[in-house]
């Protein structure tokens, strides 16, 4: 048989067998875990791990995939946040069809959004996307319909309810909560990063003038990146408005949450679809001991962890720690 | 009929006209050769026609459609490929998955874009280093792999900013065959080229800028003894 009909044979994508006996291995672990321990401060750490993996895995698409550096993303966060929160105290709608609701007004915002600002390059967007995050804090601090600064207060339900998406007797549904979407997302990156859109996504952003010249419309791409982003940052800021029942304007358009998205991505590894994940595991139970080993001495800690672990990893794995991983694991394809 | 009829193509950046008034027609099926010294406007004409660079007057017909000042993605999705002068490999890429992005401008399964970005892989002579990233391979392995990259889109009318510039003396040989090959294919080719003998070996028409302006057009043989083109172009070479 020719060289090139043996090369045809080459399966499309070089999937370890291993590799995925693995993953499923460790999805049935995350599915038994709340039976295996009943301590409700591990699963808040998983929820945690799962919500940051999310946040991360979001800013990746647009600042990894398509290479462009946001520095608001928090705001989807907070408008997702709201939206669910604002619909049911407002009309008792289930937040199950907010999350859907602040999905799709993401979507659009980011489009809306994105369509002026995209046509920034570099530093300009990057700059552009710090003020427009900011001023999403600065609205929803002023405008009363949504409770202005105070914010929403969602009103408690006396039992658990799956209507209201409340839960006060254990953590564990919540765990499930953030782990189903936490899966999905995970999965879509993956499906996209193997799909046409992310073959073009990458060739955006290695060079966008070689893009052009092989038909991609470059802030088409952007753009659609830039809204599969925002779409899933929303249902995490619901799940978290559910988690913790209170929704204000200082604390759901936090920057904290834009920069360690971005953090957590550069730390496992920019454009890799588990680097989010690599990131997350290292850096949310690194931040949340230290919270409880130094205590009430100052909230800063675990920032000052994230400050410490980054620049060891710019030092010394610029390409994150994913990166560390043997190559046949890592890439796409087979390299021979 | 002609594939491409371009016609008093300006372009002008401040006070310096680095296109000015250009017209010429290439048939189907033919190679152009561009000639002009260094500064003559070659590559900002290739910009222009391929809507990198938005020309201020003139028209670019491309099988009877006004091309003129659309958007490169357009034009290349009409049947326009180009190379660039500065090569611009997707680096971070394997070979394979760069012809893949350019197979995905027609393609939309993902099997059969990789089928045909191993067939133009083939044609190029690199198919054994598909799995190697860009950024690992020779200059002129990155020269096919653009051209690769570009064949993939099914360009009708295809533009290389110089395909020999930059590679070893034992390299030219092939890319020159590879140019004649695309011919073959039926592919339409317009090449910028430095090397004399080879546009004289190649071309079926000659094109030579100078300062910006037309200053001959013509078979291979007419423009060697044009006297225009001697002064402009072989003198100074000459005079080097």
């Amino acid at each position: 048989m020719s060289d090139l009909n043996l090369a045809k044979q080459e399966p499309v994508f070089n999937t370890n067998k291993s590799m995925v006996y693995v993953l499923f291995g460790f999805l049935g672990f995350l599915i038994l875990f709340p039976v295996l321990s009943p301590s409700q401060f591990l699963l808040h750490l998983m929820i945690m791990i799962f919500m940051h993996a999310v946040i991360s895995q979001s800013w990746n698409i647009i600042g990894g995939f398509s290479g462009q550096i946001s520095l608001g993303h928090g705001a989807f966060f907070g408008i997702g946040a709201y939206a669910s929160s604002f619909f049911y105290v407002e009309f008792g709608l289930t937040p199950w069809i907010g999350i859907i609701i602040g999905i799709l007004i993401c979507a659009v915002i980011a489009i809306l959004v994105g369509i002026p600002m995209l046509r920034l390059s570099g530093h300009y967007f990057a700059i552009a996307t710090l003020l427009v995050g900011i001023s999403f804090q600065v609205v929803f601090q002023r405008w009363d319909l949504v409770g202005a600064a105070s914010g929403l207060w969602i009103p408690l339900t006396s039992e658990d309810s799956y209507y209201a998406m409340q839960f006060h007797s254990s953590k564990a549904p919540y765990y499930y909560l953030f782990l189903i979407f936490f899966v999905i997302i995970f999965f879509i990156t993956w499906l996209i990063s193997r799909s046409k859109l992310g073959y073009r996504l990458r060739a955006v952003r290695d060079d966008a003038q070689a893009a052009q010249s092989l038909g991609i419309d470059v802030a088409k791409h952007k753009i659609i990146a830039f809204a599969i982003s925002a779409m899933m940052m929303a249902p995490m800021g619901s799940l978290f408005a559910q988690y913790i029942l209170i929704v204000d304007p200082d604390r759901m358009f936090n920057f904290e949450i834009s920069i360690i998205a971005l953090l957590i991505s550069v730390l496992g590894g920019i454009g890799y679809v588990w680097g989010p994940l690599v990131g997350t595991i290292i850096l949310i139970p690194l931040a949340e001991y230290a919270r409880i080993f130094f205590g009430g001495t100052g909230g800063a800690v675990d920032l000052m962890v994230y400050g410490i672990v980054l620049m060891i990893i710019c030092v010394f794995k610029p390409s994150g720690i994913i990166s560390l991983l043997p190559n046949h694991i890592l890439h796409r394809e087979k390299k021979r | 009929m002609s594939i491409l009829k371009v016609e008093n193509l300006s372009k002008s950046f401040g006070g310096i006209h680095a296109n000015q008034d250009i017209s010429f027609e290439v048939q189907p099926g033919e190679i152009l050769g561009v000639i002009g010294p260094n500064g003559a406007g070659k590559s900002t004409l290739f910009d222009l026609i391929t809507g990198f660079t938005k020309p201020d007057k003139g028209s670019v017909i491309f099988q009877d459609q006004n091309i003129f000042g659309l958007r490169p993605d357009k034009i290349s999705n009409l049947g326009v490929g180009r190379t660039f002068q500065k090569l611009k490999p997707f680096a971070d890429q394997t070979l394979l998955e760069n012809v893949m992005i350019g197979a995905f401008s027609k393609e939309n399964n993902q099997k059969v874009a990789r089928d045909k970005a191993l067939e133009i892989i083939e044609f190029v002579q690199l198919l054994e280093k598909r799995h190697h990233y860009a950024k690992e391979l020779s200059t002129g392995q990155r020269k096919r792999l653009e051209l690769a990259r570009a064949l993939a889109t099914d360009p009708k009318l295809l533009l290389m900013d110089e395909v020999t510039g930059g590679v070893d003396q034992k390299t030219i040989p092939g890319l020159v065959e590879l140019v004649k090959k695309l011919r073959d294919r039926g592919v339409t080719v317009i090449t910028i080229e430095h090397n004399i003998n080879i546009i004289m070996d190649i071309s079926n028409h000659v094109l030579a800028l100078d300062q910006g302006k037309k200053i001959a057009f013509g078979q291979p043989k007419e423009i060697q003894n044009n006297q225009k083109v001697i002064d402009a172009y072989l003198g100074t070479v000459d005079a080097a």
